[in-house]
This record gives structure tokens, sequence and C-alpha cells, in this order.
């Protein structure tokens, strides 16, 4: 989850390294016209490739090298204990996947708990971000409060919720007990702790996702709003046919952000089964592809094969977005589409 | 503004190259923690006028500096500055010691080393370390024999001097084992079981007939079966080094029995380690736990106050050990003979028997037993109960098994995947072990 949202955030940083080469088109472009700076040939030549290569190398260096040092790494045997004698074994790696039990379960998990997390938190964001768009009282603080488990460290917000899911001591169960229900072994229970481990990916990112939406609501035009009343659209139908058009773009990346991280999820799954380290359960039952990849290299100290899951895990999301851009593009075509 | 342009480009490029310098050297890991920290200020310096200072790093809360050892060793040797590195879990701090000692940078002069994770240091990185079995001031003869051999890699030099070890007993509830029905005092309860683990199972029977109400015998199977795995001749490993985990009776018989104590409704189901077992220490919720000599300022800790004159401390039914650690001196260190020195001295039976007194971690130089520190040692919190005396008995009882290089993984993986699902989830035993052989399968890469 972090990952993702740590790449959507370098949205930014990447036009920072980008400023500097944009500047130095200026004086580029004034060369003819300035004898004086004819005299340095060199330095006006270069100079834009020197202001643009701090990009370039830092992205070479932390984006393109460790990606082809994964790709080399899933092609050997690598041992944590001897990370400087690979040994050569082809698509082995790749192969082994295909009848690990584990890694199967561990994808199959990654799809149950993204599902679980990712469709209620983008419903529950957007009723929130309706709320917060309706004129309230306290509509700042309101803004704040929704905002604030995403400035939680997962960390802390998981070992809360492992506790609040304790299964002797725990107030789920706690509740539960009051209104005369039976426990849940919220840990052991291969549904439960998916439903426990989906809960914190919920309450951590609805607040996050809620404020992008409302910031695409507040970009629609309320002559769209007073026009639909005028014609007699209800509440509801604004909703579904001014509100929901409005906000394709953002709904659309909102998708795409938490489908990347919900492959990706780690922090929590890993937390919340505090005693049992990265096997996610003592039947792996919450084992997601990221917590197995971190178990094969950081636990058993398999390198290769830990880089081997990481490129099956980008393969994976390629393979989806792919599947979903034939399927959008299938839809385009087809007639009477709305909007 | 003439001047500014005519200077445009060349400031630009300056500023450029200032900032990829600045960039590069912000990102270059410098895994030194900052200088200072934790060192009294003053300059120590070695016979040639330099500061020495000599980083020690461990995982969790080893101990050492909290024993106050590395203040009594700068006092003594005033050129010597000691600072310690800490991480808190040792599955965090092992993997990044393995990078570490491959890169050669980025390490203490001296490491701590699980037992755990031992073997595997001692047959992967040997060329990376120092052989210390005859460094100043190091006296094989202080040193229990199987500790030691331990320490030794597999051409004979010894690179790891033993810390701490785990020899086990069993703590227990007084005020639990009165309402049951059982005798409270620590030489009656270790004769309940004395000699054999299958009087545990049977004092736990006798326990569950008349046991006080939401209290169980013992805390999880788990726990059970990584003690009497302790106190077995071969464990995981044979002497050739060969993995017998699937095939030695003496694992399967240690399974079967912690799965009879979940079978029971013997345990109160819980997980070592986690918030649930902390918490079930504060309320009561089990009236014994096998306990190595580490853990009794864990149950201190966790039972609180409350707890204080409630547990005491029985022999276990058969010695065992389950834990402990080892130093050892990376060769790419700059200040290897004084690296070697402080390791020596960190392990002597003095220093061993000031980090029992003061922490409770209990000496692997079975010299210092006969020292006051330890042989007169009780404990307040656990009734008073001679701790010294029996943990020394049950420390010279633990028979010499082989560690090997994946010692930690199995013993993790039968507890946490296998017994935990008999324990927790009511699988059966034979389904589990299966599930656990080839979880270990899995990450033995075999």
């Amino acid at each position: 989850m972090d990952g993702a949202r740590d790449r959507a955030g370098a949205g930014p940083g990447d036009r920072a390294g980008a400023g500097p080469g944009d500047r130095a088109g200026t004086p580029r472009q004034g060369v003819p016209r300035r004898p004086r700076l004819r005299r340095t040939p060199v330095g006006s030549r270069w100079a834009p490739y020197v202001l643009v290569a701090p990009f370039f190398l830092f992205f070479g260096a932390f984006g393109v090298f460790p990606l082809a040092a994964t790709a080399w790494t899933s092609l050997h045997r690598v041992e944590l204990t001897a990370p400087a004698e690979p040994e050569w074994v082809g698509l082995h790696n790749y192969a082994r996947l295909l009848d690990d039990a584990f890694f199967w379960n561990a994808l199959a998990n990654t799809v149950v708990i993204g599902v679980l997390s990712t469709v209620p938190q983008l419903l529950l964001a957007l009723g929130v971000a309706h709320l917060l768009d309706v004129r309230l009282r306290g509509r700042g603080f309101f803004r704040v409060v929704a905002l604030a488990p995403y400035a939680t460290s997962v960390a802390a917000a998981t070992l809360v919720f492992a506790l609040f899911y304790g299964r002797d001591h725990g107030m789920a169960n706690w509740a539960l007990g009051v209104v005369g229900l039976a426990p849940v072994d919220w840990q052991n229970g291969p549904w439960a702790s998916k439903l426990a481990v989906s809960s914190i990916v919920v309450w951590r990112w609805t607040g996050y996702n809620a404020l992008i939406y409302l910031a695409a609501m507040q970009t629609i035009p309320r002559e769209l709003y007073e026009a639909a009343a005028l014609d007699g659209a209800s509440r509801w139908r604004q909703f579904l046919h001014v509100t929901l058009p409005g906000l394709r773009p953002a709904l659309a990346f909102t998708v795409l952000v938490s489908t990347i991280g919900a492959t990706q999820l780690f922090g929590e799954p890993l937390l919340f089964g505090s005693g049992a380290g990265a096997s996610g359960g003592a039947d792996h039952q919450f084992q997601t592809l990221g917590l197995y990849l971190y178990e094969q290299g950081w636990v058993n100290l398999h390198l290769g094969r830990a880089a081997a899951i990481a490129w099956a895990m980008l393969l994976i999301l390629v393979v989806l977005f792919g599947a979903v851009r034939l399927l959008r593009g299938g839809l385009a075509r087809r007639p009477g589409r709305a909007s | 503004m003439g001047s500014r342009r005519r200077n445009g480009p060349v400031v630009v490029l300056a500023l450029a190259l200032l900032l990829g310098a600045a960039l590069s050297g912000g990102c270059a890991t410098d895994p030194a923690p900052p200088p200072g920290a934790g060192v009294p200020a003053r300059e120590p310096v070695d016979g040639s006028g330099r500061r020495i200072t000599l980083t020690v790093g461990v995982f969790g809360t080893f101990g050492l500096q909290e024993a106050g050892l590395y203040d009594t060793y700068m006092r003594l040797h005033p050129d010597i500055a000691v600072r310690q590195t800490s991480l808190t879990r040792n599955d965090v701090y092992y993997p990044q010691l393995l990078t570490h000692l491959t890169a050669g940078s980025g390490l203490a002069d001296v490491q701590a080393v699980e037992v755990g994770n031992i073997a595997e240091v001692l047959a992967t990185q040997a060329g990376r370390l120092d052989a210390l079995g005859s460094a100043p001031g190091v006296d094989r003869a202080a040193f229990l024999p199987w500790k030691w051999a331990q320490g030794t890699a597999p051409d004979g030099r010894t690179l790891a001097l033993g810390t701490d070890i785990g020899p086990q007993a069993v703590c227990y509830r007084k005020d639990l084992f009165a309402r049951a029905g059982l005798p409270t005092d620590r030489g009656a309860v270790g004769r309940l079981w004395a000699g054999d683990w299958r009087k545990y199972l049977a004092a736990g029977v006798r326990y569950r007939e008349r046991s006080p109400e939401g209290t169980a015998f013992t805390d999880s199977a788990s726990g059970v079966m990584a003690a009497v795995t302790g106190s077995a001749a071969l464990r995981y490993y044979d002497e050739r080094g060969d993995l017998i985990v699937a095939v030695n009776p003496a694992v399967r018989e240690a399974w079967d029995l912690a799965a009879m104590f979940a079978r029971q409704g013997l345990t109160a189901r819980l997980q070592q380690f986690t918030p649930g077992w902390d918490q079930a220490f504060a309320n009561g919720a089990f009236a014994t736990v096998a306990c190595p000599a580490w853990m009794l300022g864990y149950i201190q800790d966790k039972a609180g106050p409350a707890g204080r004159g409630r547990w005491d401390v029985a022999a276990a039914p058969r010695p065992g050990s389950w834990g402990g650690s080892f130093l050892v001196v990376p060769s790419a260190g700059r200040h290897r003979a004084e690296a070697a020195r402080l390791a020596a001295w960190l392990t002597a039976p003095a220093q061993q028997a000031v980090l029992f007194e003061r922490r409770g971690s209990f000496p692997s130089a079975s010299a210092s037993y006969a020292l006051p520190a330890v042989a007169d040692a009780r404990h307040p919190h656990f009734g008073d109960a001679p701790v010294g005396e029996i943990f020394a008995a049950a420390a010279r009882g633990v028979p010499q098994a082989p560690v090997g290089p994946k010692d930690a993984l199995v013993a993790q993986t039968l507890a946490d995947v296998g017994m935990l699902q008999v324990d927790q989830t009511g699988r059966p035993p034979e389904s589990a072990w299966k599930a656990a052989m080839k979880a270990i399968d899995n990450a033995l890469d075999r």
C-alpha cells in the first residue's frame, strides 16, 4: 500500500527534478544572440545535459538499476548468506512458482483482501466526500478527522488493531459478546483474519480517497446541479448523473492507486500477525504476496526466489491493467454508452 | 541584470553540481550512528594518540549496557569508549548482520549472534570472523563444553564466545496450584514431574480436574514442545549436520506430547511473545510455563506487581536449554585486537555473573556458578526462589545437542505453523505435522 502511495507522491518530486532542465532551455535559446556566451561553447553545449543529469542519474540508480538487478537476481540461486556467489538457474525460480502452493495461496489472499478492502474503501470514500461536500457545520474539522488515519503510521495503527481484534481480551469480541454473539478468532479464522486485515486498510485509506473525491466534486460547476434541480432531478439522480460523471478521472485514479496498493499490501498483514513473523498466520491464512516475498528473502534468506516473486507481482499488475484497457476499449466502442 | 546573465550558466552549473553532490552524499548509506551517542564526553586515545571507539551490535534488550558492563569497561580502560547499536528484533537484526558481513562494512566491532543462527554464521561466514579461542583473556575451561563447541567452526577455530544460555525450569503459580489441590512447595512441585515430561502432562490432568475458573494448566502447546525438544540429545540436525527433523523420534515425541496438551484442553491456547500472551500473565490465565532463565524478567514485567509472590520456580522434568547468544568479532573491523579483548572481558565469568545478577541472563561460563552472585542468587518476585542453584543444576545437565544452520527457522516453523494450529484451531496433529514439514521444506528450499 505504502509503495503505491509513495509512487503517487513521487509526482511532484519528478517535476522538481526536471525543473532545472526547463530553466536550462532559456540560456540555450539565447546563445546565438549573445556573443559573450559563445566564448564558452563547452559550458553552453553541455550545461543542459549536466542540468538534467541528476534526474537521470538518480532515476537510473534508484529506478532502473534495482529493477534490472532484481530481474538478474531472479534468474539465479542467491542466498543471503552468500549474496556474492550467485548460481545461474535460468527460469527455475519462476517455474517453481507455478507449483508452489504457498505462492498461489498468497496470490489468492492478496486478491481476496484486495477486493475486501478496495471496494468498501472507495464506496465509503464516495459517501464521506459527498457528506463533506454539502454545507456542513465544522467542515474543516471533519476534513481533518477524515484524513487523520492516513497520517497515522501503519505500524501504530496495525498494532492497535491487533489488540482490538484480540481473541481473549479484544474489544471486537467484547462488543460481540455484548450483543450476544460468540467470540471470533480473528487471527486464525481464514475469513475473519482477512476481514480484519482489510478493515485496517479501509480505516486507513478511506479519508485519503475521500479528499481526492472531495477535490474533484468541488470542480463540478454548481450550475449543473441547479439545472438538474430545475428539471426535477432528485438528490440521488443528481449524484448519479452529475456528480459521478464529474468524478470519472478521480475514480480512475483512485482505483488504479488502490489496486497497486492492494497488490503490494505488506505492513498491515505483517504486523497483524504479531507473533508469527512473515508467515501471515499459522496456516498462512492472511499471507499476501508482499509478505511471501519478504518471508522468502529475509526470513528464509532465498534472495533469488524473492526476486522472482517480485517480478511475478509486477507481471500480474501489467497483465491486470492490460486486461482493463482492453475491456475499457471494448466498452468505449459499444454504442449507446452514457456520457 | 547583465552581469547576472553573463554568469547565469556557470552559476546554474555550479548549483547543479552542488545539488548532485549533496543529494548523492545524502543518499550514501552511513550505518554508523552519530558520534557521541550515549558516550561519555571524553576523548579516549590509544598509544599513538588516536581515539578508539568500539561498537557492540546487539538485538533486543541484550542486557550488556543495562547491566552497566560497558561503563565498567570504560572505567578500567580509559583509552576505550564503548558504544552500542541495537535492533529490537533478531529477525531484522540477523539478515542485516549477514549483508553487512558480506559487504565488509556497516559492522560493529563486536556483534551478537543468537544460538539459532550461530551454526549458519559459522558455516557460511567463518572467513569473515576473527578467531577468539586464544584471544587474551579467554579461558576455554571457564565455559560449558557444549557452549564452547557451539561457538567453534567446523575447521576447529573458535569464532564465537558464549554469553548467556537458557537453562530451563518450570515457573508456576502457587495460588492457582493451591486452589487446584496441587502441592505448592517448589521441591514437591519439582518431584511431581521429575525425570519425565509425561509426568508434567499427568500433573496437568490433575490440575484440570479442579482448575480454578478461567485458568489453564499451561500457556501454549508450542511452549511445551520447545521445552521438551530443548532437553533432547538430538533435535533438528544430527552430528553430521544432516536435517533429521522429519525422522527424529525425539522431535516427534515432543510433538505428540505437546499435541496431547492441546487435545486435552490443558493450554490457554496462546502464542508466546504476542500481546495476548502478555495480557494473560497479567490476568493469571495459566498456572505454569516452561521458563528458561531469561524469561523470568519477562514474566516479572508482564505479571506486574500483582504477580509478586504468586509465582515460583521449580525444576523442569528434564534439563534443557532454550535460547542464548554469542559474541563474534568481524575481521572487517578497524580495532580487531581491542574488540577481541572487549568480547573476552564481556564473556568472562565475573561479568557473566553480573549480567545474571542484574538482568537474569544465565551464564554460559560455568566457572561463574560458584561465585556468590550466581550461587546465592534468589529471585524476590518468584518467592525468593534460589534461581542460581536451580538454573545451574539445569545448565550442568543440558545435553550437548548439535545445532544446525537452520535451527531457528525449523523451531519457529514447528511452533508457529504446526503446533499453533493444533493448539488454536484444533487441526488434527497429523495434518498439522504435514503442513509444518511442507513449510520447512519450502523454507529450506529442499
